[in-house]
């Protein structure tokens, strides 16, 4: 397990340094730079800026620049945001993005995986079909429509909660976005948990559960939820990625300050570094929780030995 | 047709097992009798699809959601078919257990060995987990499990084919069950491990004086571990008797047929004989005899009606209008 864990640290290196290297190039052959906006700015402004920022050398020196700074841990100044570094930028926003995150994981696991167990347990029944019903409905249901929804409904209507901003996490600002991230979530995994639980079910080590005469809540928790978690486990991974990276929707619609706005910001403004620092971050995260996955697959099933 | 008298271990009267489908019933089980003593074995045999395991999962109450019985399973006076899952848990593996047909797949992957076998130990009979690893040690020594104590901590995927069916049948007799359902077990498993695992099956009924129904469609095996034979063709029963007079005296074409096809070292055939053709769809089963299609005696009576399963020596019936001097009555 250490040298399987070991190993994994390894390979992230190389898989890193190649995403960091197309997604710069990708990056600068895009038309445009960071201070080309509308107000033009005196040409000789405009000189000494690229100057400071090596912007009129090769993309190549630019490149080299930018690994030079990264291998120190830092990611660069904020084209946009001045007087920021995007190690400031994604201190301050991330923490708020992963505490979204976290909650609407769990809400999602918990809420996903129950509702799939109870719909595979009474399959083909109106139970079966009303879960599997709403399921169908958060996966259909964006969350640029359930967003505005929440917040017609929670804030403006009722009155019950306020209609955005972050207070440090106080609860009454995470509901919305909990609810806004982690629907079209919990209707996946659900649907996911329901399949592989039905299938578990009739598999033949469960019929001798069954003629052992366990009972039924037995069969299903000490027999059938491990492999039936299984193609949960590695759907999670990368939706936990997704999940605690953030979602610019929830950022725009409830002004939470989190990192789904940077996204579409750093893209837009050409904020190079910006774009960079964000592609790093979710590019680590993924490699980091495929790796959790690897090693919970072998917790769970015994076949795979590392 | 049963016979009722108070040794009896087992008594199905009139079993039933129909499937609803989309396509409409299946009669599965067609009125099924047969008696179990104390101590005896019988073989169901049949080709596949004849009905055998689900008569045996049927007694289970492991039948598929689509499953209907109908009929009467009394084990020790008590009519098992009517029990609600609760009471039937209680018998399950306690009274009766079961040997499933492919090891392979049986076993519980993601769990040890041992807590597979010690988890029936702690339900059946209240043991502590100390006391439950050593009973499972004990019966797994007792099944010839070679290093038992190591392999209560090792998975099933460590194990061959024909070590998982030890330990299957280890599971099945932990709680002494008074009788065993053994579902083909040596279908799945290379000939010598057939043999190993039926002579185990054979001391240890002894031993735990089990009584076994033994479900195959290999009369080898029959004719080494049974005193009755059922022969099933279509749900139906086509003969019913001791060991010694269906393999000795068969008197159905279809009990004939099996008998013969049976590969001999012995006799320089130039070819293996044969029934012709394939069982019925159980959708759309013929008005009469269901094996009449295949039957070399077939006659116009056969076509028209089922005959019906009548004793025509002690303790010996047959399903067949053709007479027992082979003339068609």
């Amino acid at each position: 397990m250490f040298t399987f864990i070991s190993k994994r640290i390894l390979e992230a290196i190389p898989t890193l340094l190649i995403l960091i290297t197309v997604s710069f190039f990708l990056m600068h052959s895009a038309p445009g730079s960071p201070f080309s906006s509308e107000r033009s700015l005196p040409p000789e402004v405009l000189a000494n800026i690229n100057a400071k920022y090596h912007l009129d050398e090769p993309v190549i020196n630019q490149y080299f620049y930018y690994l030079g700074g990264l291998i120190q841990g830092d990611l660069g100044p904020s084209f946009r945001y001045k007087d920021f570094t995007i190690n400031e930028l994604i201190a301050q926003s991330f923490p708020v993005s992963a505490e979204i995150g976290i909650w609407s994981f769990l809400v999602a696991l918990i809420l996903g995986v129950g509702c799939g167990i109870i719909a595979a347990l009474r399959q083909n029944s109106w139970v079966d079909y009303s879960v599997m019903g709403f399921a169908n409905l958060g996966i259909v249901l964006p969350n640029f429509v359930l967003a505005p929804l929440c917040i017609l409904f929670f804030s403006i209507y009722n009155h019950w909660l306020p209609p955005g901003g972050w207070n440090g996490g106080a609860w009454p600002y995470l509901v919305m976005p909990v609810i806004a991230m982690s629907t079209s979530y919990i209707a996946q995994i659900a649907r996911i948990t329901r399949g592989s639980m039905i299938e578990t079910m009739h598999s033949n080590f469960i019929r001798t559960a069954r003629a052992k005469g366990l009972p039924k809540y037995r069969i299903i928790f000490q027999h059938a939820l491990r492999p039936a978690m299984l193609p949960v486990i590695s759907y999670l991974g990368p939706a936990f990625v997704g999940i605690v990276t953030g979602s610019v929707i929830v950022d725009v619609y409830f002004g939470t300050g989190g990192i789904g706005q940077h996204f579409i910001n750093g893209a837009l403004n050409r904020d190079y570094s910006m774009v960079m620092g964000v592609t790093i971050l979710v590019g680590t995260l993924t490699i980091l929780f495929n790796a959790i996955v690897d090693v919970l697959y072998a917790v769970i099933d015994p076949k795979i030995r590392y | 047709m049963t016979i009722s008298t108070t040794q009896n271990l087992l008594e199905v009267s009139n079993l039933r097992v129909n499937f609803k489908t989309p396509d409409g019933f299946v009669t599965a089980v067609n009125d099924l009798n047969f008696t179990l003593e104390q101590g005896q074995t019988l073989g169901i045999v049949g080709e596949s699809g004849s009905g055998k395991s689900q008569t045996a999962f049927a007694l289970m109450g492991l039948l598929a959601g689509n499953g209907v019985i109908e009929g009467e399973a009394r084990f020790e006076g008590k009519n098992i078919l009517a029990l609600n899952e609760r009471e039937m848990n209680r018998i399950r593996s306690k009274e009766i257990a079961m040997i499933f047909q492919d090891p392979m797949t049986s076993l519980n992957p993601y769990m040890k060995v041992g807590k597979q076998l010690m988890e029936v130990l702690t339900l059946h009979k209240g043991m502590s987990k100390a006391e439950a690893f050593e009973a499972s040690v004990k019966m797994l020594d007792a099944v010839k499990m070679p290093e038992a104590r190591k392999r209560m901590n090792m998975y099933p995927h460590e194990f061959s084919g024909g070590m998982r069916q030890r330990v299957m049948i280890a599971m099945a007799l932990l709680c002494q069950p008074k009788l065993l359902i053994a579902d083909e077990p040596t279908t799945a498993l290379d000939v010598t491990v057939q043999a190993q695992i039926l002579t185990l099956l054979n001391e240890l009924k002894d031993d735990f004086n089990t009584s076994i129904v033994m479900i195959t469609h290999d009369l080898g095996v029959v004719a080494g571990l049974c005193d009755k034979v059922l022969v099933m063709y279509a749900g139906q029963t086509m003969e019913y008797g001791t060991a010694e007079d269906v393999f000795y005296r068969p008197t159905h074409p279809y009990t004939q047929g099996l008998l013969k096809a049976i590969p001999r070292l012995d006799a320089n055939d130039e070819k293996l004989s044969t029934i012709a053709g394939n069982p019925p769809n159980l959708l759309h089963l013929p008005a009469g005899c269901p094996f009449q299609a295949r039957c070399d005696c077939a006659s116009d009576r056969c076509l028209e009606s089922m005959p019906a399963l009548q004793e025509f020596a002690p303790g010996q019936l047959r399903a067949c209008h053709k007479s027992l001097d082979g003339s068609v009555a």
